[in-house]
């Protein structure tokens, strides 16, 4: 199978409905016809087949997140048409006809709740027209119900699939003219309904990246300097063309600016490597064996992990290089709190260690480029190939495919450009497959990062003084992608005295967004040190957070306004559900309760642990008290993201850390960077409470408390302060 | 050299060299590409197939190891009688998320309810502890894989 034919071989009327304008394109497709794309309509979401299935667009990628069903499904639902009768067909990159086409910060809910129902709504009105037309009536005596337009004096009805061909001749309608549905009336949002492709996904037919072949498509493996950015000194090429399969290989000199240590430079375009082609996968890498590469040395070959510890504790001892915010006073504040707390926190790089590893497919004729790409962000990949290969993005067509996990690291698009530099240079169709051990040394990374906290409460328990200073990494002002903070991290705003200092170490290491990016390190932070002050002012932990929250509903404007009464609101939920102070546990178990707000959504989270005296961590369980909003639009993907997200939290608290030592990254593998076991899966309690807010986005918000609620639980049954992540079981002994 | 096979009940030939991890013949050379690539050290269980019924990582088997032993992979779980029940497990409970890892879930899911048609939690974290989920579906694995089996999910 290839993915190129999927639009051909039909004969349908097509209704298109798009975003930007809502303009009405149709046409009576042939096979022929519907291979030409003079006539595929541009910014088309519906169509209609002669039978009643309605095809609609896909515009996002899906690596797992579930919005190749879930967007769908706003449409349907305005539309009126069966679930059953719909096939869902992905979008190519195409941001013309879909405007911005991503999987990235959780928006896909938030950016297209009412924009897509709205797609429906108009499809759908074009139908009732186009009926009323035919039975010579007004519009407004005509109903829908799923798949049919009904007459209402007389009761007939007409199938969409009837009328689709006539609606070549309606206008379609203002979309914010139309009255959208009453939710108590949903057919779909709200109804659970399985990820689209799970009969594709339980048989094991293509559909990821990896699995894309094309006619006489050769493989590709690519080695780059361990050394972030070094360049090659020299390649035994020959020997790797002796091995039996191997068509070519060859050395990439990479483009400089994708090498230059700095903030967001390195890694972000096409590195220097050497690369192997061959007539299979296996055959390149026996090829690549050969290579024995010598790489020349680099700058940043002198970083380590341990080194940027010490350089932090060092900046800390001093004066911090920018203040962030400082209200009140805090070091008065501190000298009347009744207790006072300092501590210093950690946390590493991490991985995104998608399971399926980087790859990409790209053949290069006549002058055109097409790619076929497990991206999340597959418009910035085509201007970069575009940039990088100097051709014209016009002639580079996208095709997303469905990733194996993204987690925010396909939202860079180094495999892309590598792919279609090695086609272009092979000259035939070729697949480019990173190995796992290419794919964690050349990730990029969630930064480490290094807070100094002071802190103080009062002898009523209300924290008095707050004082960060974060040590990351940057140049100046110029944070390092992912390593920021914003001025208004919670508890700022809260607390009458806080300031937040901020200084930055320079990195030559690649980093990048990974799930909740900057909260999922963050929220570890935070919301320990709020756990340790509880501590010190003797009060339980959940009615301390509660009380931090005060009584204001909201505080700070748009778009920085934190929803004060939700988040009370979810801890409370939580509190309930895990009978929060009500369970009496045994020696060496302990409960820990932690919030965060993030992407849209306030999360709550208490994590049940058990430790053993030789610091083994078993999490029994985790309930989350969820808020995004007024309608979880696909009940069954909302909670395996969620799930997900937590088991995730606790997968990174528990197991991981990349660590740097000369320069290079010293894992390699799952057996030394490791992810989170069947076994150790706690059951996973999830409750969404309903707000009158528009719906939020679920892919990240339950990862960041997952954290804390962890360590804090460590801390109620051990005593132990984890103010490093990951945690091993020295910190818990004695 | 030619390696003649046994994939899912058929007889085929792979020319490819001996040491070959059969992970990449079935991949590469016969075009089953539901067995997945995941790690290449026995580590993460994406590459899972039965070789005579019992839960094998392909990555690690060079194909000129195979010999006569049958081979089944996904793609011949609906023909299984225990493979099928997973698989419609898994489409009920709506298992995956980025559905990268599920191939081997299913296997490795399937070869032990072949041999302990109910299975403890213990015995399903032992059978399954090999096959990593990145996106952490392991509760949904858990339901499914009691479902299949004929046993209350919680
Ligand atoms: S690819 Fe074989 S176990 Fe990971
Ligand atoms: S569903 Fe993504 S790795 Fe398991």
């Amino acid at each position: 199978m290839t993915y190129h034919d999927l639009k051909a071989n039909r004969r349908e009327i097509l209704t298109s409905v798009g975003a930007g304008g809502l303009t009405l394109a149709f046409s009576i497709a042939s096979k022929a016809e519907a291979q030409d794309d003079t006539v595929k309509p541009l910014n088309a979401y519906v169509r209609v087949a002669p039978n009643g299935k309605v095809t609609i667009t896909a515009k996002n990628p899906e690596v797992g997140q579930g919005v190749k069903t879930m967007l769908p499904m706003l449409i349907a639902e305005e539309l009126d048409v069966a679930w059953e009768d719909v096939v869902i067909e992905q979008a190519d990159s195409d941001p013309k006809a879909y405007g911005r086409q991503f999987a990235g910060g959780s928006m896909a809910t938030p950016l297209h709740w009412e924009e897509l129902r709205r797609v429906g709504a108009v499809a759908r009105a074009m139908l009732i027209q186009a009926a009323a037309t035919a039975w010579n009536c007004g519009p407004g005596d005509c109903a829908t119900v799923p798949g049919n337009v009904v007459h209402k004096p007389s009761g007939k009805k007409r199938t969409y699939g009837s009328l689709a061909m006539a609606c070549a001749n309606v206008t379609p309608p203002d979309p914010k003219s139309l009255t959208l549905k009453d939710p108590k009336t949903y057919n779909i949002i709200g109804k659970p309904k399985a990820q689209y492709d799970v009969a594709k996904i339980v048989t094991g037919e293509p559909l990821f990246g990896i699995d894309v072949r094309r006619p006489g498509m050769l493989y590709a493996t690519y080695e780059k300097a361990p050394v972030f950015a070094a360049t090659v000194a020299s390649a035994d090429l020959e020997a790797a063309k002796s091995v039996k399969g191997v068509r070519k290989a060859f050395v990439v000199e990479g483009d400089p600016k994708a090498m230059s240590p700095g903030p967001g430079n390195i890694g972000q375009g096409l590195m220097p490597g050497v690369a192997v082609v061959a007539d299979s996968w296996w055959a390149a890498r026996k090829g690549r064996d050969k290579l024995n590469i010598k790489w020349n040395d680099h700058p940043t070959s002198k970083q380590s992990s341990k080194l940027f510890a010490e350089q932090a504790k060092a900046i800390a001892a001093g004066k911090a290089q920018r203040t962030a915010r400082n209200d009140g006073d805090v070091d008065a504040a501190l000298k009347a709190s009744a207790k006072t707390v300092e501590a210093a926190y950690a946390y590493p790089f991490l991985s995104h260690a998608n399971l399926e590893p980087q790859n990409c497919t790209a053949e290069f004729k006549d002058g055109k480029l097409e790619i076929w790409a497990p991206t999340q962000n597959p418009e910035p990949g085509r201007q970069l190939t575009a940039k990088t290969l100097g051709i014209n993005p016009d002639d580079i067509t996208v095709h997303m495919i469905r990733g194996g996990g993204g987690f925010g690291r396909r939202l860079a698009n180094d495999y892309m450009v590598e792919a279609a530099w090695i086609a272009r240079e092979t000259g035939a169709p070729v697949k480019l497959l990173w190995t796992r051990e290419d794919d964690m040394a050349h990730d990029h990374y969630r930064p480490a990062g290094f807070h100094f906290f002071r802190g103080g409460v009062d002898a009523a328990g209300n924290v008095t003084a707050w004082h960060d200073h974060f040590v990351t990494f940057g140049e100046g002002t110029t944070m390092a992608p992912s390593a920021g903070m914003s001025a208004a991290e919670y508890p700022a705003r809260f607390v009458p005295n806080c300031r937040l200092e901020v200084s930055t170490m320079p990195l030559g290491v690649p980093t990048g967004p990974l799930r909740a990016p900057g909260s999922n390190a963050l929220a570890f932070v935070m919301q320990s040190f709020i756990d340790e002050l509880a501590h010190a002012a003797g009060a339980d932990p959940l009615a301390f957070q509660i009380k931090l929250l005060g009584d204001k509903p909201t505080v700070g404007e748009p778009p920085a306004a934190y929803g004060a009464a939700r988040m009370r609101g979810v801890l409370q939920a939580v509190g309930e559900m895990s009978g929060w102070g009500k369970t009496k546990l045994p020696m060496g178990e302990g409960m820990g309760v932690a919030c965060y707000y993030s992407h849209l959504g306030y999360f709550a989270e208490v994590a049940h642990v058990a430790c053993s005296p030789e610091g083994a961590v078993k999490v029994k369980k985790v309930w989350v008290a969820a808020d995004v909003g007024s309608q979880i639009i696909n009940p069954h993907g909302a909670l395996n993201q969620v799930q997900g997200s937590v088991l995730d939290g606790l997968s990174e608290a528990l197991h991981q850390a990349i660590t740097i030592e000369a320069g290079r990254v010293e894992q390699s593998n799952f057996t030394d960077y490791r992810l989170m076991r069947i076994s150790e899966a706690p059951a996973v309690e999830v409750k969404f409470l309903k707000t009158d807010f528009p719906p939020t986005g679920l892919g990240e918000p339950a990862l960041p408390p997952a954290i804390p609620a962890l360590t804090n639980a460590i801390f109620a049954a051990t005593g132990k302060r984890i103010r490093s992540l990951p945690i091993t079981p020295d910190m818990l002994k004695a | 050299m030619a390696y003649s096979l046994t994939v899912n009940g058929k007889a085929v030939s792979a020319d490819v060299d001996g040491d070959t991890p059969l992970l990449w013949v079935l991949r590469d050379t016969l075009g089953f590409v539901g067995t997945k690539y995941g790690c290449g050290v026995a580590a993460c269980g994406a590459c899972t197939v039965h070789i005579d019924g019992q839960p094998m990582r392909a990555c690690q088997i060079p194909v000129e190891s195979v010999g006569a032993a049958k081979i089944s992979t996904i793609e011949g779980m609906a023909a299984h009688p225990v493979g099928k029940k997973v698989q419609a497990a898994w489409m009920e409970l709506d298992v995956a998320q980025c559905g990268y890892c599920q191939a081997g879930q299913i296997m490795s899911a399937t070869a032990l309810l072949a041999k302990t048609p109910k299975p403890t939690d213990a015995q399903i974290d032992e059978a399954m502890n090999g096959n990593i989920c990145r996106c952490a579906t392991y509760v949904r694995i858990r339901a499914a894989i009691k479902r299949a089996s004929g046993q209350k999910e919680v």
